[in-house]
């Protein structure tokens, strides 16, 4: 346990705390709550009062260089905000949904809990109840801990085919053995002036705006500043965006349609001969069986299917092909699709058939201090209660990546005691029926069965209102002291305690001392602090030493299949079954899955359902972000609030006049299955008028909390249901056919 | 010697992610809407084809002083300091007014 590994540093003109004007600045990493998967170097001031006043970027941290979002900036009125749940509550199960909570102190919540917990253990086995967190937290690797340690194998999202992100991530580990992001030099402290970088010639911006939403330890910016050094990009996306605007070329696709747009490009790319050769002879496996399937979908036929231009496509595979380093940054659209795994499959494969693996300007390998996708600790869990984890039956490729449950087979189980009953939830960070749940009012049916609901937040949620018997108030990041471990390149960086917030405590905390109640051997810890260090010891520092020099990155090496560094036997290649790349995937084959990519139509959908047409004519996408909201949060933040007071919906000009409608209207947004409320805002950039887009996760802190604050009004995802893919992976959340209409005075959705 | 100090804008880089907006809220404590800079957004519509016409154009307003203690403590404005597009130049005007010259689509302020 005492290996070093070998960090890069960077110097630091001060210590990592410090008095500047009368006022304490601490210098650390911005992750989280709230929610955000980046992670930004911070430095946070704070006045005598041990108020925090103040959050300035980092320009020593070479992850932002001083530069941060505003909700970084607008924190202080975030982790003072008088809307904090600052103490713990409790309600009777009986009044669920009426807003009747009564203070409690710590200790007897914590001491209900682990007596119920240890009840339903006894009655009904640890496996009953169910461990959910939403995302952009840090906690994955606490909660995990928490529901292995007390014996349940369902760690998990509410979130249907858990379409988000893992797709991406079990796809990738499963045909590469690693998982790829594009380089922007954020591997290296020196950035974009280290020897070995180049930039990418080329990027495409695939199914997501990275300016705004900065998901998975990608921020955002760094497309700007390749583009300012000469780098091109291909967008797609059925927007005109900003980027678009300034892209080389634009491919406004058909949401949902993703996997036909790659396969399409691969038919260019292989047909005209523009792959590499050497790296596909050396290092991938089953190139002539994805060459044969990528004729299936010759360019015309996709053009068809996708709505977009031919020639546009043929264009920009040759524009990605012929580029010497190019890369694909790609976002949650590729997830947020039925056939996700195939879909990712396929854009992966563009990267790979072109060389772009491992290489300077290409995808890299994020360096990893700690395997955060396996979770914290699954060796605590019997070879029994693993395999009562929820899913893994039905869905073999769930052994991949994230070990959680299946949301869609954990649902049915809530719902029908099949394959055993649940009697317990402990919701951590997720309000799922404002945010990821499908159908959530089905979900909400389905949780308040349970005997028992714990719920742990730093703001009260309709998810909170509806469902808690016992309520946890979790810290915001300047409230705690952490480890920055999660997506993305992780560097050693630590989240540092400033301030004191009324009775709340950080998540691992809460975790901490749970866990610690219900398995004592499991957290042999004494605070958070003992903990964190014992999970760095192989990086040789302390938390505290960590602390003192942090950032520290590990060293960067390109072309580790070539060295020899992936594979656990040393030998050269990569970490799967034929030690390639596999464009055929024997895992995939192994689970009764289709071995290579393909396009299936969402359903419903222009392609599948043509007769709902007639009725439901707009294509309609979810999930756009806005700048200063992280999903369901922020809503209460005035000042963030104020750049986005309504849920919008943007419509084309020529489909607003065919509704009769106009920019400002309240319009209910319809589809076979239900409908929610939004604003419309007419907007000309929509590249088809038949595409409408609107954001998610809307609820009004501002209503009435037995009204579950108007969330199910408001709620996108009334029109999404929980049916996941074929692989258990993906789910059509972001494509949908619906109709418009002119929400009458006073109505509301019931 | 004391030069007048500027802040130049290369608009055309500017992603309207209102970063210097609220730091310079947050600095002076300003309400909110209010500040010393506003950005306004200029579009989207369609020019010809694919060319659309789709930036952001921050403006210094009366509220706007410079940030004068923070020059007098050698830090860059935090509206500079923040801008997510580094398109934001803190400096000389008369430095400032030579890289004025280099491209169109920018614009410069006097503090
Ligand atoms: S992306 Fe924004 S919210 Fe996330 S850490 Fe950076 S500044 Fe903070
Ligand atoms: S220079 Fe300072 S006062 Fe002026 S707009 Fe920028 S942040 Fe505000
Ligand atoms: S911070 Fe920079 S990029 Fe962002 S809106 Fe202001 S000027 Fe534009």
């Amino acid at each position: 346990m005492t290996e070093k590994r070998e960090y890069v540093l960077i110097e630091h003109e001060k210590p990592w705390t410090y008095e500047e004007d009368g006022l304490k600045v601490a210098r650390g990493s911005a992750w989280t709550g709230p929610g955000c998967h980046i992670g930004c170097g911070v430095l946070l001031y704070t006045d005598e009062n041990g108020r925090l006043v103040k959050v300035e970027g980092d320009p020593e941290n070479p992850f932002n260089e001083g530069r941060l979002c505003i909700r970084c900036l607008a924190l202080p009125e975030v982790t003072h905000s008088t809307k904090r749940l600052t103490y713990p509550m409790k309600r009777d199960k009986a009044l669920r949904g009426k807003n009747q909570f009564e203070r409690i102190s710590w200790d007897e919540a914590l001491d209900t809990i682990e007596a119920k917990l240890k009840e339903i253990a006894e009655q009904y086995g640890p496996e009953s109840v169910l461990f959910m967190q939403g995302t952009g937290r840090d906690i994955a690797a606490w909660i995990s801990r928490l529901a292995w340690s007390y014996g349940s194998p369902n760690y998990g999202f509410p979130l249907s085919g858990l379409a988000c992100y893992l797709p991406r991530v079990s796809g990738m580990y499963s045909t590469t053995g690693s998982f790829w992001v594009c380089d922007c030099s954020q591997q290296f402290p020196d950035r974009y002036d280290n020897p070995e970088y180049q930039d990418p010639e080329v990027m495409i911006l695939w199914g997501n705006n990275p300016l705004i939403s900065n998901s998975d330890g990608f921020f955002g910016h760094w497309v700007v500043d390749l583009m300012r050094r000469g780098m091109k990009t291909i967008v797609c996306d059925p927007r005109m965006t900003w980027l678009g605007a300034r892209a080389e070329i634009v491919l406004p696709v058909r949401p949902g349609t993703d996997a036909a747009l790659a396969l399409g490009m691969l038919n260019v790319i292989i047909g005209e001969d523009l792959y590499d050769h050497e790296f596909v002879e050396l290092w991938c496996y089953g190139f002539d069986e994805l060459a044969e399937r990528a004729k299936e979908y010759p360019v015309d036929k996709v053009a068809e299917i996708c709505w977009v231009d031919a020639d546009r496509i043929r264009t920009a595979a040759r524009l990605f092909a012929n580029a010497e380093r190019a890369c694909v940054q790609w976002g949650v659209a590729v997830d947020m699709t039925r056939e996700a795994l195939p879909a990712g499959q396929a854009i992966s494969a563009l990267t790979q058939i072109t060389g772009n693996i491992d290489r300077p300007g290409g995808m890299i390998i994020p360096p990893e201090l700690i395997f955060y996708g396996g979770g914290f600790g699954a060796d605590l869990l019997t070879p029994e209660q693993t395999n009562k984890r929820l899913g893994m039956n039905q869905y073999p490729l769930l052994k991949f990546g994230f070990a959680t449950f299946q949301p869609d087979v954990a649902l049915r189980a809530m719902e029908t005691g099949d394959p055993y009953e649940i009697r317990g939830l402990w919701l951590q960070t997720t309000n799922t029926i404002a945010c990821m749940g499908a159908d959530p009012k089905r979900w909400l049916a389905a949780a308040k069965k349970a005997d028992f609901i714990v719920c742990t937040d730093l703001f009260m949620t309709p998810t909170i209102m509806a469902l808690a018997d016992y309520v946890l108030p979790a810290a915001t990041y300047p409230e705690r002291d952490g480890l920055r471990i999660g997506d993305g390149p992780q560097r050693g960086e630590t989240i540092n305690k400033v301030v004191q917030v009324g009775e709340c405590k950080s998540d691992m905390e809460i975790n901490l001392e749970l866990g610690r109640r219900l398995n004592p051997e499991a957290w042999p810890w004494q605070d958070v602090k003992e903990m964190f260090t014992s999970m760095i010891a192989e990086t040789g520092y302390d938390f505290d030493g960590l602390r003192a020099v942090a950032p520290a990155y590990p060293r960067y090496i390109y072309r580790k299949h070539e060295k020899g560094l992936l594979r656990r036997d040393g030998s050269p290649g990569f970490n799967t079954a034929t030690g390639r790349i596999e464009l055929w995937a024997t895992v995939y084959a192994n689970a009764g899955l289709d071995p290579l990519p393909y396009f299936e139509e969402p359903e419903p959908g222009p392609g599948s359902t043509p007769e709902l047409l007639d009725e439901y004519p707009l294509v309609l996408t979810t999930g756009a972000r806005n700048w200063g909201m992280f999903h369901s949060e922020h809503r209460n933040i005035p000042r963030l609030r104020s750049l986005r007071p309504d849920p919008l919906i943007e419509v084309h000009p020529d489909a607003a006049e065919k509704f009769g409608l106009k920019d400002g209207d309240w319009v209910w947004v319809e589809n076979q299955l239900d409908r929610a409320k939004r604003r419309v805002k007419l907007w000309p950039a929509l590249l088809d008028a038949r595409f409408c887009s609107t954001d998610h996760a809307w609820w009004f802190p501002e209503a009435d909390p037995e009204k579950l604050y108007e969330v199910f009004d408001l709620n996108i995802n009334n029109n999404v249901t929980w049916t996941p893919g074929k692989s258990g992976f993906g789910s059509n959340y972001k494509c949908m056919l619906v109709k418009l209409s002119k929400v009458e005075e006073g109505e509301t959705h019931d | 010697m004391t030069d007048t100090y500027g802040i130049l804008i290369d608009y055309h880089w500017c992603t309207g992610c209102h970063s210097c907006e609220i730091a310079c809220q947050m600095e002076f404590g300003f309400a909110i809407g209010q500040g010393g800079i506003k950005v306004f957004e200029i579009g989207p519509w369609q020019i010809e084809g694919d060319t659309w016409q789709f930036d952001f154009a921050p403006v210094l307003t009366d509220q706007c002083d410079g940030c004068a203690n923070r020059a007098l403590a050698g830090k860059q404005p935090t509206c500079v300091h923040h801008c997510q597009a580094r398109c934001m130049t803190y400096g000389p005007l008369s430095e400032l007014a030579i890289a004025l010259a280099d491209h169109r689509k920018q614009q410069l302020y006097s503090l």
